[in-house]
């Protein structure tokens, strides 16, 4: 008497395999694996999301990404979204192949879903980055033929109180990743940025503006990273995961962000500096 | 040696054998107001629900065996879920899922030789309360396509009197809540007329709430609804029901929000 575990994803694994972000591509034959950076064997360039930052907040975390995607060398599109709400306390971003990616995040949300509608109650917060680990770490085969995708999960814990990152490989994770993490292309230039930018205990909006700076660095030397775009109106997107759940800031909010960061950066385009001692 | 069962016999026996298994629970109700729509039933137990959420503006009422409608409720789940994950939200349906019900126990009905003891409720909220939807379904597989409020359980028939009584379209939901509690207390249904919150579940879905529209009512929300669901429900009985329903109304919400009974400390079951 074997039990059915509420999980939407492994229901869907036995009833309509081929529905699974990447589908049939996990039953394909194995080409030789895949080295990063080169296109997948067979598969023109795809669409792919770039840099994803997240910093831990008092009383919550922000999840940012930029609005680029890329296809090779080419812009794919400019308004791309990659941030997303998986439930009422928690997000995640994605990098990688978009498609699958966003295949990805419907399924997770419809997880999170299912799992609270059938046991009425949510997954702890652990449970989520666990679920998340397993989802990805089917996705393996599509990913060693050139359609890698890489979350980073972000969450309000309602049990600890604060707010918690989790970040993946294509094998799965979850890792545990402290006060902030990024991801993505950009995500090297992001992170060096947000070291000298975070300080623990930032107030919610001091954290989205330092996430801002971060992209707007990334934007800076990585080519697949968006910056804002003052002549369309498109800015990062961001979202904060409190106590009151997640939300994502309006368009204006973004752009005032945006606005005061490329004012800063008129003065001195490498933006903020931090003192070469702490003392 | 074999005996020789007509149809009509068997089919009889199966009905009989339902309809007694279903008699046996509390009625639960359904109603429609101006925001939404309004889910009540009596049950002590604030764990195994008889009320539950199937999709964003889908809901689910059951009354009967538990394990039987607990099995529904997550297959239906499942099928929305399935449903919403291949095309889009917007195309589930509390149409599709009541067909799918129906076939279901429709064929349990026939083929297998114990019946489901179940009676269900599927409700979708539309945009606006000319789109709301109320299908009832019942151990056979019979839907029933109902328009503004419908009663399921043993004493389905006299609650639905009561509640016909008292429906009006546009209600507040503090209005319907007095409607249902005042048909749930209709005679014959349950041994004690008395129902206090912890004997109560109520969950509404809620027209104006963005993506998931269910939302259960409980603790200090249901007590002030209740609260105020007592005046409410007892001028509205005496200016616009008829004289036959006076002598019961009165009786229903006053004792439905009455002190809490001796046994209502008692852990749920």
């Amino acid at each position: 008497m074997a039990p059915r575990i509420s999980s939407f994803a492994d229901f869907l694994a036995s009833y309509a395999p081929d529905l699974l972000p990447g589908g049939s591509l996990r039953r394909a034959p194995a080409a030789g694996p895949w080295a990063p950076g080169a296109p997948g064997p067979g598969l023109p360039d795809l669409p792919h999301a770039t840099t994803i930052v997240t910093a831990v907040c008092d009383g919550g975390v922000i999840i940012a990404g930029d609005r680029r995607s890329t296809a090779g060398n080419m812009i794919a599109k400019r308004d791309v979204e990659k941030v997303f709400r998986t439930d009422e306390f928690s997000g995640m971003g994605i990098a990688g192949t978009a498609s699958v990616g966003l295949e990805f995040v419907r399924l997770f949300q419809v997880e999170l879903e299912h799992y609270e509608k059938i046991e009425g109650r949510s997954l702890s917060l652990e449970g989520k980055a666990n679920r998340l680990a397993t989802m990805i770490r089917g996705n393996i085969g599509a990913a060693m033929q050139g359609l890698a995708v890489i979350p980073l999960f972000a969450g309000y814990d309602e049990d600890a109180g604060v707010g918690r990152i989790f970040s993946y490989d294509v094998a799965g994770g979850p890792y545990e990743e402290h006060r902030f993490h990024s991801i993505g292309s950009g995500s090297v230039f992001a992170r060096g940025s947000l070291k000298k930018l975070y300080r623990d205990g930032m107030t919610v909006a001091d954290a989205v503006r330092a996430c801002v700076q971060a992209l707007y660095d990334a934007a800076d030397d990585d080519s697949a990273t968006g910056g804002p775009d003052l002549t369309r109106s498109i800015y990062p997107v961001l979202a904060v995961v409190t106590a009151d759940g997640f939300s994502r800031l309006s368009d204006a909010e973004a752009e005032q962000h945006a606005r005061a960061v490329i004012d800063e950066r008129m003065q001195s385009p490498d933006g903020p500096t931090a003192p070469v001692s702490s003392a | 040696m074999p005996f020789y069962v007509s149809p009509e016999q068997v089919m009889k026996d199966k009905a009989d054998y339902a309809r007694k298994g279903i008699a046996r629970g509390r009625s639960g109700v359904v109603i429609q107001y101006g925001g939404g729509i309004l889910f009540v039933a009596p049950n002590p137990s604030r764990a195994l629900h008889k009320i539950s959420e199937i999709y964003d503006r889908i809901a689910f009422a059951a009354v009967g065996r538990y394990n039987e409608y607990e099995n529904l409720r997550k297959a239906g789940v499942t099928y929305a879920d399935i449903t919403g994950y291949q095309f889009d939200r917007r195309d589930v349906t509390a149409r599709g899922i009541a067909n799918w019900y129906a076939q279901q126990l429709g064929t349990i009905f026939t083929e297998s030789s114990k019946p489901f003891e179940v009676e269900i409720i599927v409700a979708e909220a539309g945009e606006t309360a000319d789109a709301d939807q109320i299908y009832r379904i019942t151990f056979d597989g019979s839907v029933g396509d109902e328009h503004g409020f419908a009663a399921i359980g043993g004493q389905a028939d006299q609650v639905a009197t009561v509640l016909k009584e008292r429906y009006a379209d546009g209600m507040t939901l503090t209005e319907a809540l007095s409607a249902a509690l005042a048909a749930l207390a209709a005679p014959g249904n349950g041994e004690r007329p008395d129902i206090g919150t912890s004997q109560l579940e109520v969950a509404v879905l809620d027209r104006a709430r963005p993506h998931r529209t269910f939302r259960r009512l409980q603790g200090a929300r249901l007590e002030q609804l209740l609260a105020e669901s007592r005046p409410a429900g007892t001028e509205g009985s005496a200016g616009a029901s008829p004289a036959a329903t006076a002598p019961q109304s009165p009786d229903g919400p006053q004792d439905a929000i009455g002190p809490p009974a001796p046994d209502d400390g008692n852990p749920p079951a």
